[in-house]
This record gives structure tokens, C-alpha cells and sequence, in this order.
């Protein structure tokens, strides 16, 4: 097996042009098979790495080269992993999260951004990225005057070749502002479209200034979806106003909002696209340890749990394989399942961010909305 | 039955003009682009096919039908969503049917038993194929009862113009795209009839269209892994063939358990896999000529088969 690079650098010569030299030959993080070694160069009193891998400890302290200001750490991962992390720069006593200097890739979301490892296998998927062949679908804002909640701004996604005579489905995307942001919504929807993986569809991108209370099975944001919104947009639009045409989904506490709503709405919605639900839940006491935040939800899926029933056809559930929500997701499944519902699964190497959650739109859009490809033979 | 030539796909490296050639027809000929839907009338479908061509403009027709004759177009929507439902039902059926071969697939059974387990998960996949066609087509038929299109005064008028559009056609060619599209907007105006004995060559989802049956097919679609469905019966030109176009892209060949299934799911017509430059000859709906990929029970490919 061939050594580590890290190997033959902590051999020697310990000199400040050796350290050049290699930091001049590689990228980083160094990733070599499944070995990833991180690594930071500067004078400090400690190096950790912090990171969102569940399993693992989330700081793990970098080794100083002796004689040298390079610190390093060596971990490793399972093929096709990504990590988003940050590095500690411990001085004078105070330690400061920061990205690392030496790694281009990063990964924003709405506290800031974070570095990312690609573990040996893992790709950026090539739907993700705009394409000069496809057609941009047209984003646009509007007030909506919603009874419940008062004036909310809700985005507006129509398909790049929209017709008046045309029926189209309906997708209403929680926190659908940060998914455009954060998971390039935009650009997978015009390339899934472009590539006939999914049909024409309207998006409806919500967002919420209270986002961790409405979402937590709260009736008036249900009624604020399924009884204001969503009638609006099919009065509106060309809007195909079956439960099969229609679909919520959302991540995280949204994955929560997308499932508590289709449960107080049973039919009403024909899809769902869930990821990395907060699906927090107990099987004894009505206290789940992540804290009084998830109360509600623990309540809701303790009420699931206990009577599971189909309220929708097709559920697809995503979450990543790092994350600490992966066991409640996993035990969600064969709930769903039992119903008869169309359900499918997916876990990924990777956390609770968006990336994670781009990563996996192509999967469920195109399994909950088959688009005309099986079709197409030219 | 008119003499007819099946083709692969066209938009890699188009052979439609070269098949016109080869057959001496010379034009004009008529176009049946409607797969391509609100494209069809796009230059270069079929790559330049050197003779004079006039679009039959099935899609855009078919919308002027749907736009004139509000009733019949209620009563055709209705119909295919009841179509589009009962498909989606059918795949239900199949996705289990699936699961339940390759959960009995692994089970310990002696060879024998096995054998006769295997087959009988071919036969319920051919059962459920057949159910969805022939429940498929007593809904087209019962719509053709009630609405007799053909004496729906638009489509009729429409009817007068192809045929006035056909008679100084030498050869009708027809293009891939959406094959549903195609299908339906062909039936719609009854094209095979209007063609009369007028050579045929239909290219890709063109081909597929004129067999009994239309099998749609992905081996690599962007969830999980493709289970070939059957649309609905096809015009019924070429008898005892289903064609699998533009294999190399999505069919997996190293799959030999997937064909082998599929084979003996959809016998006894024979499985052509049609590549660029693949050509079926038939006269009077039979295989004459043809040199194209057949596949085999065993899963093998047979190359450049002759019936």
C-alpha cells in the first residue's frame, strides 16, 4: 500500500520549503483512497476540526509537525462521502471557527458557509449546474394576502415553455427561498425538465418568518397551505387540481411542516418529498432529548406512530447516513410503508445541509413526477 | 397491408434519407412528425432526406381538433386520464409483480421447482401486460363507439386535406419523439387507412408505433432501475415484433437475466434492438429483410438476424 503523502512529509526534513512543496503538490482536504487528511498551516496553539458527522466526535484535534506550523489530521471515510466542516484556530486561548484557506469547495446555507470534503467516489452532479441547452423557468414574486398568517411572499417558479392551455402539477416547496438559494432548486428543476426527467411543473416556493413554530404540526399552517394557498395558485394558474398532481415537500422541521400537513389533510396532497425530517419521536414519556422545541413533534409522530395511515400516495424520504436524524427516518419508513403507501428511501453519505438535499432532488422529483423520457424515442 | 421499413434512431446519425434511397423512393413524401409535439414541424427531424416532403402536421391538427370541438375534446381528455390512471395502476401491479419474481428468485428451491417458479413469474408479468392492453383497448374502443371521430365534422375536414395532402405522395415517413403523442394523434386521424398502400418508413418511436405492442424501456432512468412497460397496442403493421430503439443508450446488455425475462415475456414475438443504421423490412405485416440485433432467451445478443 502505498504511504500517505502526510507520511513522507513528517519523515523530514522538517524546513519551511518542505511544507511548501507539498502544500504546492496537493489539493485539500488530501484525499487518498478512503484516507482524507485536513490541513491547516499557520502558527496557533491548537488546530481542531469541527465538523457535522454523526458517529464520529464533531472536534477532532490536528497534530503539529514538529519544527513545523503545519497541523494535520488524517480520518477515514467511507467512498462516496461529503463532509462539510470548519477548522478551530485555537490563539491566545480563544478559538475561532473558520473555512479552510486551503479548500476552494464550499457550501453556503443561511448562517453562513461551510468547507466541504469530497471523500474518494463522491461527484457534484452534473444536473446541478446551469445548462446553455435548457430553458430557465421563469422565478417570480408575489404577496399573497393569506387570512391565517396576513401578507406572505411566496416565489413563483413557471416552466421555461408555459402554456395557458396546458394543465401542469403543483409542487409546494418549504423554506422553497433557500432551496433556489442553497440546493440550486432552480437550475435541477430547468435540467430535469430539459432532460424530460420530470414534466412541466408550477413551483411554489414558501417561506416562513416562524418557521420552527408553523412547521411543527401546526393547523393554521395547514390551513394556510392547503385551504388559502393552494386554491389561490389553482385559481390562478393552469393548475392540474388532482391530489396525484399535487406534492408538498420540504427539509428538515419543513419535512415535518410536509408530513403534519398531508396527515391534517389526509388526500389532499398525492406526493412528498421529505428530507432529513425532524421526525423526532419517543416510545415511552413524551420527552424527546433533543428538547421542549420538538415537543409538538414528538407529540405528532407519538400520534403516527401510534395510527399510521395513508394520507398520501407516494411518499420518497431522504436523509443522510451522518446526521442524527437518520434513525428517526429510518423507523419512519416501514410506518409509511405498513399504509400502503408508495414509499421509497434513500440515505446518502452525507449530513443535515442542503447540499446534501440538492444532491438527492433528481431521485425524488423524478420518481414522484416520472417525466416523459420512457416516452421519448427519437 | 402497405410494404414497410422500420429504422433506428435518428438523432445521432439520421438514415432516414439513405433508407429513401435505397428503396428508390423519390418523393414527394409525406411527414408524420407529431411526436416531436409542438416541434414538428422543426427542419432536421430526420436529417436531410433528399426528396420533397410535405408535413402532415398531425400535432398542430389535432389541437385545432381539440380547440374547435370543445365536447369531443372534454369526452378525449377525459379519456386519456382515465387511460393515464389505469397505466399508473398497471405499473403498480407491475413494480410488485417484480419484486415478488426476485424475492421468489432467491429462495432455496430445487432446480426443478425453481425452473417452474421462474416461468410462472414470466407468466404473471405477461398476464398483467395483457390485462393493461386488452382493458387499454376496450377503452378506445368503447370511446370510438360513443364518438365516432371520424364523423366529428373538424376531424372529418381535417381527414379530407390529409388525403388530398397524401395522393401525390409516393411513401409516408414517420419520425420517433413521444410515442404516445405519435400514437394517438395518428390514430385520432386514422393516417393508416388515408395511407393506403403507400410504403411506410418510420423511424425509432415511429417503428415502435407500427408494431402490435409498445414496450417503453429505460435500463438506466434517473430512480432505481427500469422495469419495461407496455404502453398500449401499437397499429399493428408489422405483426410478431417488438422493437427496442436506441439500444446502446438505454439498454443494459450485461443485464442477461433482464432480457432473458423480458424475452420470454413478450414471446413469442421476436426482440429487436434497433441501432443506428438498423433496418426491418416487412411486407404484409411479415419480417422479410432485416439487419438489426435480435434478443435471445439466453440473455445473448444476436447480431445482423435474418427471419
Amino acid at each position: 500500500m502505498t504511504p500517505l503523502a502526510i507520511e513522507a512529509l513528517k519523515a523530514g526534513p522538517h524546513t519551511a520549503e518542505a511544507v511548501d512543496a507539498f502544500l504546492r503538490a496537493h489539493s485539500f482536504p488530501l484525499v487518498e483512497g478512503p484516507s482524507i487528511t485536513f490541513v491547516f498551516r499557520g502558527e496557533a496553539e491548537a488546530i481542531h476540526l469541527k465538523h457535522w458527522v454523526f458517529g464520529l466526535p464533531s472536534s477532532q484535534q490536528l497534530a503539529r509537525i514538529e519544527g513545523t506550523d503545519l497541523w494535520y489530521l488524517t480520518l477515514e471515510l467511507p467512498g462516496g462521502s461529503r463532509v462539510e466542516y470548519k477548522l478551530e484556530v485555537v490563539r491566545h486561548g480563544h478559538g475561532e471557527w473558520i473555512q479552510d484557506p486551503l479548500n476552494a469547495n464550499k457550501a453556503r446555507d443561511p448562517f453562513g458557509a461551510n468547507s466541504v470534503a469530497h471523500g474518494e467516489g463522491y461527484e457534484i452532479p452534473t444536473w446541478i449546474h446551469p445548462d446553455p441547452e435548457s430553458k430557465p423557468g421563469k422565478v417570480d414574486e408575489l404577496s399573497f394576502d393569506s387570512p391565517t398568517f396576513g401578507r406572505r411572499g411566496v416565489g413563483l417558479y413557471v416552466p421555461a415553455r408555459f402554456r395557458n392551455t396546458r394543465r401542469y402539477p403543483l409542487l409546494v416547496v418549504h423554506d422553497g427561498h433557500d432551496y433556489m438559494r442553497y440546493a440550486a432548486l432552480g437550475s435541477v428543476l430547468d435540467n430535469l425538465m430539459h432532460r424530460l426527467e420530470i414534466p412541466e411543473i408550477i413551483v411554489a416556493l414558501t417561506s416562513s418568518p416562524n418557521r420552527l413554530g408553523e412547521y411543527a404540526n401546526d393547523e393554521r399552517h395547514a390551513r394556510y397551505l392547503t385551504d388559502e394557498l393552494v386554491p389561490f395558485l389553482e385559481r390562478a394558474l393552469p393548475i392540474d387540481a388532482r391530489p396525484q398532481a399535487r406534492c408538498l415537500m420540504g427539509a428538515s422541521f419543513g419535512g415535518v411542516a410536509a408530513l403534519s400537513t398531508a396527515w391534517r389533510r389526509p388526500g389532499f396532497y398525492g406526493k412528498l418529498l421529505l428530507q432529513s425530517g425532524s421526525f423526532a419521536f419517543t416510545d415511552i414519556g413524551d420527552r424527546n432529548h433533543r428538547g421542549p422545541l420538538f415537543d409538538p413533534v414528538v407529540a405528532f409522530m407519538n400520534q403516527l406512530r401510534a395510527r399510521p395511515k395513508a394520507v398520501s400516495e407516494r411518499v420518497f424520504v431522504s436523509c443522510g447516513m451522518y446526521e442524527s436524524l437518520i434513525y428517526e427516518n429510518r423507523s419512519l419508513v416501514p410506518l409509511l410503508k405498513s399504509t400502503g403507501m408508495d414509499v421509497r428511501f434513500v440515505e446518502a453519505r452525507d449530513g443535515h445541509n442542503w447540499e446534501n438535499w440538492r444532491d438527492r432532488l433528481r431521485e425524488g422529483l423524478s420518481w414522484l413526477f416520472p417525466g416523459p423520457f420512457l416516452m421519448v424515442y427519437e | 397491408m402497405p410494404p414497410v421499413i422500420l429504422l433506428g434512431p435518428q438523432s445521432h446519425k439520421p438514415d432516414a434519407g439513405d433508407a429513401l434511397r435505397e428503396a428508390g423512393l423519390k418523393g414527394p413524401v409525406a411527414l408524420v412528425t407529431a411526436g416531436y409535439q409542438e416541434r414538428e414541424t422543426h427542419e432536421g427531424l430526420l436529417g436531410n432526406l433528399g426528396v420533397k416532403t410535405v408535413n402532415l402536421t398531425l400535432h398542430a391538427r389535432s389541437e385545432d381538433v381539440f380547440a374547435s370541438d370543445a365536447e369531443f375534446a372534454i369526452a378525449y381528455k377525459a379519456r386519456q386520464a382515465r387511460l393515464k390512471a389505469q397505466h399508473d395502476m398497471y405499473r403498480i401491479r407491475l413494480d410488485h409483480a417484480f419484486e415478488a419474481a426476485k424475492a421468489i428468485s432467491v429462495r432455496q428451491l430445487e432446480s426443478e421447482l425453481m425452473a417452474e417458479e421462474r416461468e410462472a413469474s414470466v407468466r404473471v408479468l405477461r398476464n398483467l401486460d395483457s390485462e393493461h392492453l386488452m382493458r387499454s383497448h376496450a377503452v378506445a374502443s368503447a370511446f370510438d363507439l360513443r364518438w365516432k371521430p371520424s364523423e366529428r365534422k373538424v376531424i372529418a375536414r381535417h381527414q379530407k386535406e390529409l388525403k388530398k395532402l397524401l395522393e401525390p405522395c409516393e411513401a409516408v415517413v414517420i419520425a420517433g419523439g413521444h410515442v404516445a403523442s405519435l400514437l394517438y394523434r395518428m390514430r385520432l386521424f386514422d393516417v393508416v387507412r388515408l395511407s393506403g398502400k403507400r410504403p411506410i418508413v418510420a423511424a425509432s418511436g415511429g417503428a415502435m408505433v407500427l408494431t402490435e405492442r409498445i414496450y417503453l424501456f429505460h435500463d438506466f432512468p434517473p430512480h432505481g432501475t427500469g422495469v419495461a412497460e407496455v404502453l398500449d397496442v401499437g397499429l399493428g403493421l408489422v405483426k410478431d415484433l417488438v422493437v427496442l430503439p436506441d439500444p446502446r443508450h438505454r439498454l443494459s446488455f450485461e443485464d442477461r437475466e433482464g432480457i432473458n425475462r423480458f424475452v420470454r415475456r413478450i414471446a413469442p414475438a421476436a426482440c429487436m434492438a434497433m441501432d443506428d443504421g438498423a433496418r426491418i423490412f416487412a411486407e404484409r405485416g411479415k419480417v422479410t429483410r432485416s439487419f438489426v440485433h435480435r434478443l435471445l432467451p439466453s440473455g445473448e445478443v444476436q447480431a445482423g438476424w435474418v427471419p
